[in-house]
């Protein structure tokens, strides 16, 4: 029951990340509240499954045309000093800390959705 | 954000193609609170940089969408071997979940042609709220 759980949450999570619309911030709480997982432990998973799906999107997405590099080193720069900072931090804080920090970063990404699709209401 | 486009505007003029130290520091600065938060939550960074990259670097939708995974992907490599490094991941459930992932990615992408948009990003924006509060509470 736990495997079968634990693969339908990945393919709820690997849906909507499909879809690009953001797999991790649905992974993460699923596994978090349902399964018990401790936070880090979601955290580190998704991580892991984000980075194996990328390569296969980045791949179809350049074949395509649609990655634009100009400047972008810039921000990938940037990016991975902080990424290590933010990372190593996140394995020093408790676990109930954490989730409740995370917890808080999933309302304030709801609220700014919530703004932006009953601000374009053409979509 | 007025101060942003008044220097963006003197950036312009300054340089021809609009593109100045002072613009690459908010590049890096921007990078930073994307990287940071990508490390410190394990994810969420790319709904941060969509968004980041339009205004930013003028990329239209797709364009944002696909570069945001090129931004994250790094990010997240780093992320990953810090976690994996200090213990925080465990193989089994790594396998079980992952495998749900790729299964659920690959529905998600075949599906992404016949979906309304909208409805979906109203039903994820509301499970992203109510996981939100439950995990505070």
């Amino acid at each position: 029951m736990m495997f079968f759980l634990q693969v339908l949450f990945g393919v709820l999570g690997g849906f909507f990340g499909g879809l690009g619309m953001g797999g991790g911030t649905l992974l993460i709480p699923l596994l978090t509240i349902f399964l018990g997982f401790n936070q880090q432990l979601s955290q580190g998973i998704n991580l892991l499954t984000f980075v194996v799906m990328a390569l296969f999107s980045l791949v179809i997405h350049s074949k395509n045309g649609f990655i634009v590099t100009k400047n972008l080193i810039w921000i990938i720069l940037g990016g991975v000093v902080f990424a290590i900072l933010g990372s190593v931090l996140a394995t020093y804080v408790p676990s109930l800390v954490l989730r409740k920090i995370f917890g808080g970063f999933l309302v304030i990404l709801a609220i700014v959705e919530f703004l932006k699709i009953f601000k374009k209401q053409g979509i | 954000m007025r101060k942003q486009k008044k220097s963006f505007k003197k950036s312009k003029n300054k340089v021809k193609n609009g593109f100045n130290v002072k613009k690459k520091l908010l590049l890096i600065l921007l990078g930073g609170v994307i990287g940071f938060l990508n490390g410190f939550f394990g994810g969420g960074g790319g709904m941060i940089c969509v968004p980041t990259l339009e205004k930013s670097l003028n990329l239209n939708n797709k364009q944002a969408h696909a570069t945001a995974i090129a931004v994250i992907f790094p990010l997240s490599l780093i992320s990953c071997f810090i976690y994996v490094f200090n213990g925080a991941v465990d193989s089994l459930p790594l396998l079980t979940v992952g495998l749900g992932v790729l299964l659920g990615g690959i529905i998600g992408s075949l599906c992404l042609k016949f979906m309304s948009s909208k409805i979906l990003r109203i039903l994820f924006s509301l499970i992203m709220l109510v996981g939100g509060i439950r995990l505070i509470l």
